[in-house]
């Protein structure tokens, strides 16, 4: 069962990989679609249902589509799936928690490397207090204790940049689409005042519960005098991750006024 | 301008000084009856109006006598307008800061008395294009006081100076006014970032717009600058008032934003000797009030955009504004006026666009706070 729990949770990892790789293309290429998997059509009338490779899959034989499985239904597919997935790749390297006694500690990530953007920090046992007290966390190989100096680097890195976008965005009414020359920088230097701590709110103007965004598309349309975007627009959603950034360490404090 | 358009708050103004012009007409009893009724009222409401007239009379009454034994007595007190900071785009671009400026002009258009002068404080332009200092120029022509002009960073750095010096002048100078020596500062210079950078003209001016943008240098008097300001105060008698006019604030309040003089020591310096000191600036697009030994301190609202204060350095003293509802173009803008008194030291009228007025007496900053302190925010910022 652990070692179950563990491929699951490495596979989930990788996923937030890909993940951050589409962001970071998604910036690039302004309108590219999210990645999606393709599921293939069930051959013998059941449903396919699909490991979050977006590869392995099976066929739940006698499941109508929209029906639910039964737990021990459930639990049957994803064993099958994972035995499947362990099959088609044979020289995966696996760490199994409970009875791997040999596995080494991995260095901690050095304070010299800095990045603390994306760090488990507060309740969550980091690989530093692993290293010191070899009881918790790291030295039984789970996921967090098997992150590098390297994967610090590469988070803090694509988040920086998806912050540095929102700020170019932020500072340029041309790409807000602007028409009067107003751009956001200019009543928020450093986004201040935009106290994205205090959503979601009732905003008495708009007369109902605002989130940030709704703020950003009301300050688009009217001061800035352009067009509200859709809600997955990349440069929104980089405006969010601007204007986050700069009340890092602000206490959430949703429904403030 | 040839179409000239009354916002509903020039029309209110004006319905409203000519009621006040008829409550004058009154017989001393009946005026003395109004005068309870309506300070009453306004007590009760917790409002400093600073534009009812019975207030202010009272005002310079207790003016008069405190200041009749401190040898300024006989100088007339005046007063003087001010507007600031309208950051014009081209008239084709923007009309939203045309508004803002145009109904400044108002404002002022309907003091009765008019004031004996506008000033005028600095960032007319947005990127100190001709177009925009030309559609400026416009807009203050309409005013029917007398202008004073100072320059800002925005008018400044486009062509360093050259169009705004054609247009208005030199932007350092001095006048004598019914006993107070005035002095005008240009104190939004800054060391050169632009030429290893190879910046164009617009990319330097950009740069220099960007509040946050932290490549451009701190502002400054500059050397030849101070150097002038002494030997102009040198024939000036230290018991004489002083009004210095500049677009940063003269003190250092937050420098990641310019709210900022980098050699502001030694402006202070030059001044210390005098015994009443006000310097009045722009830049900041706030309520913002500092008193630092001999010298008071005066922040102008700006007429385009409000800015919120700033993290951290905000002097003690400063009675903040509310902070401005977006929804609303005119909130946490405005213009206003200085009352100068007898001694020489001047009381400041924020004049708020859709809030109560507020009045900062001399004395309030003179007192460190001890007395005279007006109603502070309901909302501060964030």
């Amino acid at each position: 069962m652990s070692r179950r729990i563990i491929a699951y949770a490495t596979l989930g990892f990788a996923a937030v990989v890909i993940a951050a790789a589409a962001y970071s293309r998604e910036i690039r290429a302004q309108e590219s679609p999210p990645v999606t998997h393709q599921v293939p059509a069930a051959k013998d009338g059941g449903v396919v249902v699909m490991l979050c490779d977006g590869k392995t899959s099976m066929e739940v034989k006698g499941l109508k589509a929209g029906q639910s499985m039964t737990h021990e239904q459930a639990l049957q597919v994803t064993r099958e799936l994972m035995a499947k997935w362990q099959r088609e790749h044979p020289d995966q390297k696996w760490q199994i928690a409970q009875k791997d006694e040999s596995s080494q500690p991995v260095p901690a990530p050095s304070a010299a490397a800095g990045p603390d953007v994306s760090k488990p920090s507060g309740t969550v046992p980091s690989p530093q207090t692993g290293a010191k007290s070899p009881a918790l966390g790291m030295q039984q190989g789970d996921t967090y204790a098997s992150f590098t100096d390297r994967d610090y680097k590469i988070w803090k890195n694509e988040t920086e940049k998806f912050v540095a976008e929102g700020k170019r965005i932020f500072h340029d009414t041309k790409e807000l689409g602007g028409t009067i020359g107003v751009s956001c920088d200019m009543c928020h230097p450093d986004a201040s005042n935009t106290h994205p701590e205090t959503y979601p709110k009732y905003q008495v103007q708009l007369q109902k519960v605002a989130l940030l965004r709704d703020m950003i598309d009301w300050c688009i349309e009217n001061p800035v005098k352009g067009k509200a975007f859709n809600p997955n627009d990349p440069k929104l959603r980089a405006l969010e991750a601007y204007i986050y950034a700069q009340r890092k360490g602000t206490a959430l404090d949703y429904g403030k006024h | 301008m040839a179409v000239r358009h009354k916002s509903v708050e020039t029309k209110y103004m004006e319905d409203r000084d000519a009621v006040l012009k008829g409550l004058r007409q009154l017989d001393r009893r009946t005026f003395l009856k109004v005068l309870a009724a309506s300070t009453g009222a306004v007590m009760a409401k917790g409002l400093m109006p600073p534009h009812s007239f019975q207030l202010v009379e009272v005002a310079n009454a207790a003016v008069d006598k405190a200041t009749s034994a401190s040898g300024m007595a006989g100088k007339p007190p005046f007063t003087f307008a001010y507007i600031s900071d309208t950051h014009l785009y081209e008239r084709t671009l923007n009309q939203r800061f045309v508004r803002g400026a145009v109904k400044a002009v108002e404002d002022v258009n309907a003091l009765d008395p008019q004031p004996d002068f506008v000033l005028f404080g600095g960032d007319l332009a947005q990127l100190g294009r001709r177009g925009e200092l030309d559609l400026g120029k416009q807009i203050l022509q309409e005013l029917k006081a007398p202008v004073k002009l100072m320059v800002g960073e925005h008018d400044w750095f486009y062509d360093l100076g050259e169009a705004w010096q054609d247009m208005f002048g030199p932007p350092t100078y001095s006048f004598d006014w019914k006993g107070v020596h005035v002095v005008v500062l240009m104190s939004v210079y800054e060391k050169d970032f632009w030429t290893a950078r190879k910046l164009s003209p617009a990319e330097r001016m950009q740069i220099v717009a960007g509040l946050d943008n932290g490549i451009q240098s701190r502002f400054e008097v500059g050397d030849a600058q101070r150097k002038w300001l002494s030997d102009d105060l040198a024939k000036v008698p230290h018991t004489t008032p002083l009004l210095v006019f500049s677009h940063s604030p003269l003190y250092k309040y937050y420098r990641n934003w310019n709210f900022w003089t980098d050699d502001a020591e030694q402006v202070q310096a030059i001044l210390k000797p005098y015994r009443h000191v006000t310097v009045i600036h722009g830049h900041t697009h706030q309520m913002l009030q500092n008193q630092i030994g001999n010298i008071s301190f005066y922040g102008m609202l700006s007429t385009a955009w409000p800015w919120p204060y700033a993290p951290t350095g905000l002097p003690p003293l400063t009675i903040q504004m509310n902070r401005a509802d977006p929804f609303d173009q005119f909130d946490g803008l405005g213009d206003g006026q200085f009352n100068v008194r007898p001694d020489g030291l001047a009381d400041m009228i924020y004049n708020l666009w859709d809030r109560n007025p507020v009045t900062i007496k001399a004395d309030y900053l003179t007192s460190r706070g001890k007395t005279a302190r007006p109603p502070g925010p309901q909302f501060a910022s964030y």
